[in-house]
């Protein structure tokens, strides 16, 4: 078995989600990213499955594996039981480790949403927190969300919520030692050494084109490439 | 004849929901974007109907979004998910409700694969300990918050202010009910009714009055797609998804839209909002949207609640088309005050979709 087959065999996800493939084409039929992106899950089981350890570096490097919404719709269809969904889990998690993120525009996408999701955890106990959702980042969020971004503290106490507040309630402020906790979690799990590889990979490109980190963030979250789109 | 037949098969997918006695775990981004749904859930069982749910303020998120995200690794997540369930064993509780649907999806998944793999079930236990110095017993039951209102929905219905009604006409309203993905795609015994015919908010659409619709798109995904909507450059993934279901919903008219998922309501709310924007297009009568609610919010109207305690203020898809038909008594001049009734200011107009 070659060596990345061999280390996909070790993901949990993969291990449920990987049966024989029939290539019947279910999950790509049903599947939101397939008629959005150039995306066939359909062929990247049947890739996995033929173990060929070439076609699963390419893989690894493409934007393809970046386009599932992990909806998970394709699981309750798949004839054979599989999970193209968490199969795409166990992919993208390799990619990231490996490093082989950065070879795709997508890929490289993973290094401002893992500054996001960690600094809203490690700070203030949640994935989203709404002093770091910013309707500069979020004009979808409309005009009442500039108008609840413009009075927030007042709008959370008029629907009752404990915001940054002592106690339980909605978004309380979550106390010291359980984001000490959640530190010591992530330290322990490989949730930060994920995040080096992440950040020494990304500031070593950063460099490469002269950009500070940024810029090079703005970058990221912003650019689309042609060729995505189907 | 068929539907039928298959609807007879997935009614089977009943699940057990205790009576009472849970540990009650908050959603991230119902807290951000519908914070007065979990004041309104608390307030509905704890005083409505007399349950005992505890609340602890030590439970943090179950960092489903980063994992779905891709952010952290599996083992991160698990242990986070052990931390919780360590919270519910020493509170003394072993009934589990939460109120994010990622969160319950998560939770399923978590406890099946570790059901699958002990020995994984015993690595998580060792790091949980390890890290945070806490042990824990696996729930004995898990329910997503909806699954409680579904159980108590003809309770509901009996203590009614309103109904899902339109009062002019005295026929019941068309709702589109929308349930998270992952409620029941990944296991569909899980969820009230499967994932092909879902039945805990028709159930409750049903028992309040109403008529469900049902209609093409009805089981696609509202979008959000983690990072297709977190990175900007992604976002057209999620708006095409939401725009693909309102075009499949719009010929049958529908006067509201119901969810389970904190996240859907959001979207399918705002992403309107965008299209009206970007097209001048919108779906609900006279220049209005389509009202989108949280199974919550609707409990709430149903039970006679203000609905500016309920927070549709929040909402930018104005929600007094519905409130009239529905005949709900309530001050506009109220809509947008601040605590004590302080004035904030109001948002400004949209383009396009008339809010009031
Ligand atoms: S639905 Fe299942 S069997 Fe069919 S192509 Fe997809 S993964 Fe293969
Ligand atoms: S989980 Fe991914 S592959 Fe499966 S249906 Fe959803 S977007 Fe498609």
């Amino acid at each position: 078995m070659g060596k990345l087959y061999e280390k996909l065999m070790q993901d949990y996800r993969f291990k449920e989600g990987m049966k024989a493939c029939i290539n019947c084409g279910t999950c790509t039929a049903i599947c939101p990213a397939a008629e959005f992106y150039k995306y066939d899950p359909r062929s990247i089981v049947d890739m996995v499955q033929s173990r060929d350890e070439e076609a699963i570096e390419k893989l690894l490097k493409s934007e393809t594996i970046w386009y599932c919404g992990e909806c998970m719709s394709c699981v309750t269809r798949c004839p054979r039981k599989n999970a193209p969904g968490l199969i795409v889990m166990a992919l993208r998690s390799l990619s990231i480790d490996e490093g082989y993120f950065i070879h795709s525009e997508k890929g490289r996408q993973q290094y401002v949403i893992n500054k996001e999701m960690y600094s809203n955890i490690l700070n203030y106990g949640y994935c989203v927190y709404p002093r770091t959702f910013k309707y500069e980042d979020h004009p979808e969020y409309g005009t009442t969300g500039q108008w609840i971004e413009q009075n927030l503290d007042e709008i959370h106490k008029r629907v009752g919520s404990n915001l940054d507040g002592d106690g339980p309630g909605i978004l309380r402020k979550i106390p010291d030692e359980d984001l000490m906790q959640l530190r010591n979690i992530f330290e322990q799990t490989g949730a930060f050494k994920r995040m080096d590889t992440l950040k020494r990979l990304s500031k070593e490109r950063a460099d490469s084109l002269g950009l500070t980190e940024e810029e090079y963030s703005e970058q990221i979250f912003n650019t689309i490439s042609e060729g995505h789109f189907n | 004849m068929i539907y039928e037949g298959k609807k007879r098969i997935w009614s089977e997918y009943q699940k057990e929901i205790p009576e009472d006695n849970y540990f009650y775990v908050r959603s991230c981004i119902r807290q951000n974007f519908f914070p007065a749904s979990e004041k309104t859930f608390l307030d509905i069982v704890r005083n409505r109907l007399g349950k005992d749910f505890f609340e602890t303020q030590h439970h943090t998120t179950c960092g489903g979004i980063a994992y779905h995200s891709d952010a952290i690794p599996q083992e991160t997540v698990m242990t986070i998910i052990a931390r919780q369930f360590a919270l519910m064993t020493e509170a003394g509780y072993k009934n589990y409700a939460c109120s994010c649907i990622t969160s319950f999806g998560l939770y399923t998944e978590t406890m099946e694969t570790w059901k699958l793999f002990p020995e994984l079930e015993a690595k998580i236990r060792e790091i949980l300990w390890k890290t945070c110095h806490k042990e824990f017993r696996i729930p004995e039951n898990l329910a997503h918050a909806s699954d409680i209102i579904y159980k108590f929905r003809n309770m509901i219905a009996e203590k009614a202010a309103y109904r899902l009604v339109n009062v002019k006409t005295g026929k019941p309203l068309r709702v589109v009910e929308h349930i998270g993905c992952h409620y029941a795609k990944m296991f569909p015994s899980r969820g009230v009714g499967g994932a092909e015919y879902p039945y805990v908010l028709a159930g409750m659409i049903e028992s309040w009055g109403g008529e469900v619709i049902d209609y093409p798109e009805r089981r696609h995904c509202c979008g959000f797609g983690f990072r297709q909507y977190l990175v900007k450059a992604n976002r057209g993934y999620s708006l095409s998804n939401t725009h693909k279901k309102f075009e499949s919903m719009a010929p049958f008219k529908p006067d509201m839209i119901i969810t389970n998922c904190p996240g859907c309501p959001y979207f399918m709310d705002r992403w309107q909002y965008v299209i009206s924007e970007l097209e001048g297009k919108t779906y609900g009568e006279n220049g209005y949207g389509i009202p989108v609610f949280t199974y919550e919010e609707v409990a709430g109207l149903v039970l006679g609640y203000d609905p500016w305690d309920l927070g549709l203020q929040m909402h930018q898809v104005a929600v007094e088309p519905l409130l009239d038909k529905m005949g709900i008594k309530y001050d506009p001049a109220k809509k947008y005050l601040g605590e004590n009734g302080k004035y904030i200011g109001k948002p400004q107009m949209p383009r396009f979709i008339k809010c009031c």
